[in-house]
C-alpha cells in the first residue's frame, strides 16, 4: 500500500484536515480486535515528515509488545523514544492500592494525569508546530486500575480532554465494546461517546468469517463545529484485511 | 417553534411565579443537544442585547465545553466579545471540577494548566459541594445586573454531567432553588437521557415549564447499537432530527409542537414536519430494479382514465336511475325528447325504454316475490 496517499480509514476521520483537538474513540470487540487501528494512527504520528509526539499510555501491552508490531510496520519505536517524539507510559505495573479507601485509588490516576500534563507542557513549550496525541489502550483497564470505579474512569477522560482546550492535543483511546453490554453498564461507554468527535468500531462481518475479509469498520465522524465553522458529519463502513505489516481497507465487494 | 421557547425564555419570570425553564434532551442517536443548546443561547443573547429580554445578562455554567469554545461561537455569530463582560458570566466546571490541577500546581508537577479566555470566568474546583456553586452562579448573576431588581439568567450546559458527581435530588434541588430565586429570569439545561434512569429525566420534566426532546427521525426498530446493519438510517440520524417540544401552561394545559431540525452550516435550522417527510420516506425506500413511483406524466393520464361505471354523460347532470324518479319529471322530458327528436336524426338509431311507475306507494324493486300468493 502507497503510505502517502491517505487510505480509507484516514479520509473517513479527516486526519490531513483538522490537525489536533480531536477525540477518537475505537470500539471493538471479542470477534475482531480493533489493535490494528491503534497501531495504525502510531504509525501515521510518527511519519518522519511530520514532528508530531505521540504520548502513549499502555495499560495492556509492554513496550517490546509494540515495538515488534511497529518495526515490521516500518516504524522504529525505540529511535522515536530517543529523539523524544515517542513517550512511552508504561501502566502495567500501576496499581492504587486500596490503602486509604478513595483517597489513594483517586491519587493514582492523579499521579497520571499529572504526568501527561507534565509531559505535554513540555513539548508544547518547544519551538515548531507540532500536534501532540494521546493514546490509551485501552479504556477498560483504567477502570480495572481504578478497582472498578467508572466514575474515576470518566474524570481522568475529563482531565485528559481539557488539556484539548489549552494544548490542541488529539486523543486515540481504544474500549471494548462488548463488555458493556449490560443495560447497567452501557453507559459508560454512552459516556465516552458523547465525549467523541470520531467513533469508530469494528465488529465482524455480519454474514460471518471469511478468510479474506478479516472485519469490517464503521466510521462515525461527528465533525467538529469549533475547528471546520459547521458540522459535517459522515457515516462510513468498509471491510479490512489485517495483513504481515499492513492493512487493506476497502469498500465491500471491491476487492476480486 | 423554537423562536417560541426563544420567546417564553425572553419574556423571563411573571411576578410571583417561578422562573421559566427549558430542559433539553438528546440521545446518543442524536446527538443535537448542544446545537439546541448553543441555538437558544445566542437567540437569547441577541435578545439581551437588543434590550428585548427580561433578562440583563447569562450566567453560564460550563461543564461539558471548555470557555474557549463559548468564545469561538459567540464570535461566529457576530458578537463582540470583548465587551461581552456586561452581559455574560461563566461558572467554569469544565477546567478543573475536582481540584486536580491546582492540586498538581501546588506539587509542583505543573506550571500553568489553566486556559486564559477574554470571557470573564469563575473557576469551580469542587463540583461536589453543589451548594457553593449554587452560590457562585448567584454571586455571578448579581455581578451583571449590579444594582437591586435585574434579573439574570442561567444556563447549564450539561445537567449530565452533574449527575456524575451528584445524587438526582441534591441537583433538583440546585434547580429548584434557582427557578425560585427572585433575580433568576430563566433557566435552560441539557440533559442526555440515555445517561440516566428514566426517573431523573422525569424529575427534571416537573421542574421546567418547557421540554425539548430531539429524537432520531426513524426511530431503530431492534434498539440495537449494530450501526453497520442500517447504515442510512444512521447516517440520517446524524443530520436530522424530530423536535418536540412541550410547553406547560400555569393552568395545567400541556401544548405539544413539533418540527425537524437539520444540521446546517455552523448551526442548525428548523423546518415544518409535513415539507420533508417524503423526501425522507423515498430516501428509505430500498433500492429496487423495477420502479415503484410515478412521474408527473404518468400521474395526471391515471387522473384522467373515466372507470367503468362513471357516467360519461360529458358536461350533462349525471342521472343514474334509482326507481323514483316522479312521473311530471318524465312527462316533461318525454316533451323535450319528441321536439328534440327531428333536429338530431343520428340519435334515432338508439333505443329506449320507457316506463311508468304505477304509482310512488308501490315500494321499487321489492324483496317479495310477487306471486307468493299463487296457487298452483
Amino acid at each position: 500500500m502507497d503510505n502517502s496517499r491517505a487510505n480509507l480509514l484516514e479520509e473517513a476521520i479527516g486526519i490531513g484536515i483538522g490537525k489536533g483537538g480531536r477525540v477518537v474513540v475505537v470500539e471493538d470487540c471479542v470477534e475482531t480486535s480493533g489493535a490494528f487501528v491503534l497501531h495504525h494512527f502510531l504509525k501515521r504520528f510518527l511519519h518522519p515528515d511530520s514532528s508530531d509526539v505521540v504520548i502513549f499510555i499502555a495499560f495492556a501491552h509492554p513496550f517490546s509488545h509494540y515495538e515488534r508490531i511497529l518495526r515490521k510496520m516500518g516504524c522504529n519505536l525505540t529511535v522515536h523514544r530517543k529523539n523524544h517524539r515517542f513517550v512511552f507510559l508504561d501502566m502495567l505495573t500501576l496499581e492504587c492500592p486500596e490503602r486509604n479507601g478513595r483517597e489513594a485509588r483517586e491519587d493514582g490516576l492523579l499521579a497520571l494525569y499529572g504526568e501527561i500534563e507534565k509531559a505535554v507542557e513540555i513539548y508544547s513549550s518547544l519551538e515548531g508546530s507540532r500536534t501532540i496525541t494521546i493514546m490509551i489502550d485501552d479504556i477498560s483497564l483504567i477502570e480495572v486500575a481504578a478497582n472498578g470505579s467508572s466514575n474515576h474512569m470518566l474524570d481522568f477522560l475529563h482531565y485528559c480532554y481539557t488539556l484539548k482546550a489549552k494544548y490542541g492535543c488529539s486523543f486515540v483511546t481504544l474500549n471494548h465494546e462488548d463488555i458493556y453490554s449490560s443495560a447497567n453498564t452501557l453507559q459508560l461507554i454512552l459516556q465516552t461517546e458523547y465525549l467523541a468527535d470520531v467513533i469508530i468500531k469494528a465488529e465482524p462481518l455480519a454474514t460471518g468469517l471469511a478468510s479474506d475479509v478479516h472485519g469490517q469498520l464503521t466510521v462515525l465522524n461527528k465533525g467538529s463545529v469549533s475547528e471546520f465553522g459547521g458540522s459535517s458529519s459522515k457515516v462510513r463502513n468498509f471491510h479490512f484485511r489485517v495483513k504481515e505489516n499492513n492493512v487493506d481497507y476497502f469498500y465491500p465487494g471491491s476487492q476480486t | 417553534m423554537a423562536e417560541t421557547i426563544s420567546r417564553a425564555l425572553r419574556d423571563g419570570a411573571f411576578e410571583g411565579e417561578h422562573a421559566p425553564a427549558l430542559t433539553i434532551k438528546d440521545t446518543i442517536n442524536t446527538p443535537f443537544g448542544s446545537f439546541v443548546f448553543n441555538h437558544i443561547l445566542t437567540q437569547l443573547t441577541s435578545n439581551i442585547l437588543a434590550g428585548k429580554s427580561q433578562a440583563r445578562g447569562v450566567v453560564l455554567v460550563a461543564l461539558s465545553r471548555p470557555p474557549s469554545f463559548y468564545v469561538e461561537l459567540l464570535k461566529s455569530k457576530g458578537f463582540d466579545v470583548t465587551s461581552s463582560s456586561k452581559w455574560l458570566r461563566v461558572l467554569d466546571c469544565y477546567s478543573d471540577p475536582l481540584g486536580w490541577k491546582s492540586k498538581l500546581m501546588e506539587r509542583g508537577t505543573v506550571r500553568n494548566p489553566y486556559e486564559e479566555t477574554i470571557l470573564k470566568t469563575s473557576l469551580c474546583k469542587n463540583l461536589k459541594e453543589l451548594d457553593k456553586a449554587l452560590s457562585s452562579i448567584i454571586e455571578l448573576g448579581k455581578e451583571i445586573v449590579e444594582e437591586g431588581n435585574g434579573r439574570f439568567a442561567v444556563a447549564i450546559d450539561s445537567v449530565s454531567e452533574i449527575l456524575r458527581h451528584s445524587s438526582p435530588p441534591s441537583v433538583a434541588r440546585i434547580l429548584s432553588h434557582l427557578r425560585s430565586h427572585d433575580q433568576v429570569s430563566c433557566i435552560f439545561c441539557l440533559l442526555h437521557v440515555d445517561l440516566h434512569e428514566a426517573k431523573v429525566a422525569a424529575t427534571l420534566e416537573y421542574l421546567s415549564t418547557m421540554h425539548a426532546d430531539v429524537e432520531p427521525i426513524v426511530q431503530r426498530t431492534n434498539g440495537q447499537r449494530n450501526t453497520s446493519e442500517d447504515l442510512p438510517m444512521v447516517e440520517q440520524c446524524f443530520k436530522r432530527g424530530k423536535f418536540h417540544v412541550r410547553f406547560k401552561r400555569r393552568n395545567g394545559r400541556v401544548k405539544v409542537m413539533r418540527e425537524e431540525l437539520y444540521v446546517e452550516g455552523s448551526g442548525i435550522k428548523f423546518t415544518e414536519v409535513s415539507s420533508a417527510d417524503g423526501l425522507t420516506a423515498q430516501g428509505l425506500v430500498p433500492k429496487v430494479q423495477f420502479n415503484l413511483e410515478l412521474s408527473e406524466k404518468e400521474k395526471l393520464d391515471r387522473a384522467k382514465v373515466v372507470l367503468p361505471f362513471e357516467h360519461q354523460g360529458t358536461g350533462k347532470p349525471i342521472q343514474i336511475y334509482d326507481g323514483r324518479k316522479s312521473l311530471n319529471e318524465s312527462e316533461t322530458e318525454e316533451k323535450q325528447a319528441s321536439v328534440d327528436k327531428p333536429q338530431t336524426p343520428e340519435d334515432s338509431g338508439r333505443g329506449e325504454i320507457i316506463y311508468f311507475r304505477d304509482s310512488d306507494d308501490e315500494m321499487p324493486d321489492s324483496d317479495e316475490d310477487p306471486d307468493d300468493d299463487l296457487d298452483i
